[in-house]
């Protein structure tokens, strides 16, 4: 069985997504030590808090998880977790990211009601990207949240949503996937975009 | 397209709901997490636990409820009732629920909002205001106070803390924007004067909070049918309607009410 890595970074509900990984068929441990991340298949950033401090937590294991990404271990970015692989953020100040997306963490426009908070629907460019395998377009997941990803790079962007303007929902670039909405909290949907990573995971 | 949220709202106590729900299909009508699973597959966006248990002794018994919650449903949740400190927060987050609302705590010490906001993140900090209409003849009568005019006369909100049970003499609408202020992520409006009535949410006051303030408004109290919830959405320009009782009793499924409300324009998640 696939064994992953959630990497526990701060405070939050990592319960729910521990519990949804195991639901689709993979052996999940909760963990913020080198040995639990580098014994693992593939890596979960989960997305609790606010970047700053997420950032801090993480100092001494973000070299350890880049690491792993180098040795092409895959790794998920969920909310928060995909906006800490971005260059910088401008959420609290300006921060440097993980740089493995190209780009800045920007505030929503206003005009829209901030957080984003709901079910909002997937434009998917990318239909062949593995993670949204059997995903049709237009679906509805779950997103909270008050910054997105600006990506440079659009052939990081898997698909988009709009929410005051189109921002990119969920990314990849090689073995790193990542997500703005939550997937385990996304009903069925939601579990079947964790089913493709954890397929993406044995491939 | 960001939807509009039907939350279903379930009142607790000592781990079991309360208000008789009744549900032919369900071996276990009274066991919170039986109850959340039935209305995730009914297409309910959200759930919301409103803990009355009286005991702060007995928090236990909710956790074990949010825990068994988070196993079970792969939807958002949020947990109310009785929370007073940051340690409360960390056990209900912890436990597996994605927000936790607070009414009381929050009026006796604003503070609360703006340290759980900063720790937790504002998305899982929902504010919780009881309003109640204090009718007035002229707005001399109620100084500092927001007077709006509704059907019924000109009125201005006060807030109930203790499940209702007692006034505070605060303007509501100022009060929901100083929440804000302080970090709240969503704002859940329930209304004492509606509640339990089936006549419809208090739009006015919705219709005003939703121009005041920039996060997302929950509505709650009132609805006896479908058009009252779309009237929630609509005129009173909710982001989300929470009800109890309407689907409880089986009078409206959840899918029935997201129909309605798609055959009247409103983008909900089918």
């Amino acid at each position: 069985m696939v064994k992953i890595a959630i990497v526990d970074y701060g405070i939050g509900n990592l319960r729910s997504i521990k519990t949804s990984l195991e639901a689709v068929g993979s052996e999940s441990i909760i963990t913020s030590e080198r040995d639990g991340i580098v014994n693992a298949d593939a890596i979960v950033l989960p997305g609790v808090g606010a970047f700053e401090g997420a950032l801090k937590n993480l100092e001494t294991i973000s070299d350890i998880i880049l690491d792993q990404v180098e040795e092409s271990k895959p790794l998920l970015g969920i909310c928060l977790g995909l906006q800490l692989l971005f260059t910088a953020s401008t959420e609290g100040g300006s921060h440097m990211g993980l740089d493995i997306f190209k780009g800045k963490v920007v505030k929503l426009p206003f005009g829209v009601k901030i957080p984003h908070v709901g079910w909002n629907t997937l434009k998917i460019l990318k239909p062949d990207n593995p993670l949204v395998r059997e995903v049709p377009n237009e679906s509805y997941v779950y997103f909270v949240h008050s910054y997105y990803g600006a990506a440079k790079c659009e052939e990081d962007v898997i698909s988009k949503t709009h929410y005051g303007l189109d921002f990119p929902s969920a990314l990849s670039s090689n073995n790193v996937l990542a997500t703005q909405f939550h997937p385990e909290k996304s009903g069925e949907i939601g579990l079947q975009i964790l089913k493709n990573f954890v397929e993406f995971v044995k491939s | 397209m960001l939807t509009k949220r039907i939350i279903p709202c379930l009142d607790m106590m000592d781990g079991r709901v309360v208000k008789g729900v009744r549900f032919k299909e369900l071996k276990d009508a009274g066991d919170p997490v039986e109850l959340a699973s039935h209305y995730c597959e009914q297409g309910a966006d959200e759930i919301v636990f409103l803990d009355v248990t009286a005991s702060h002794e007995k928090r236990n018994i909710l956790i074990d409820v949010v825990e068994r919650t988070a196993d079970a449903i792969f939807i958002p949740f949020t947990v109310g009732g009785g929370i007073r400190s940051l340690e409360d927060i960390h056990s209900i987050l912890c436990g597996g629920a994605d927000k936790i609302s607070m009414n009381t705590a929050a009026v006796k010490n604003p503070e609360v909002i703006r340290e759980s906001s900063r720790i937790f993140g504002s998305q899982c900090i929902v504010s919780s205001i009881d309003v109640k209409r204090v009718y007035v003849t002229d707005e001399s009568e109620a100084p500092g106070k927001t007077v709006l005019e509704t059907a019924r006369g000109r009125c201005w909100w006060s807030i109930h803390i203790y499940g209702g049970r007692e006034k505070v003499d605060m303007d509501a609408m100022k009060w929901a924007e100083r929440v804000v202020e302080l970090g709240a992520g969503e704002i859940l409006v329930s209304s004492l004067d509606f509640d339990g009535t089936k006549q419809g949410y208090d739009l006015v006051f919705l219709s005003e909070l939703s121009e005041r303030v920039s996060v997302p408004i929950i509505a709650s109290s009132g609805a006896g049918t479908p058009n009252h919830i779309l009237d929630a959405l609509t005129i009173g320009k909710a982001d989300a309607a929470l009800a109890a009782s309407i689907f409880h009793y089986g009078t409206y499924t959840i899918k029935e009410v997201k129909e309605y409300l798609a055959e009247h324009n409103v983008t909900v998640r089918l």
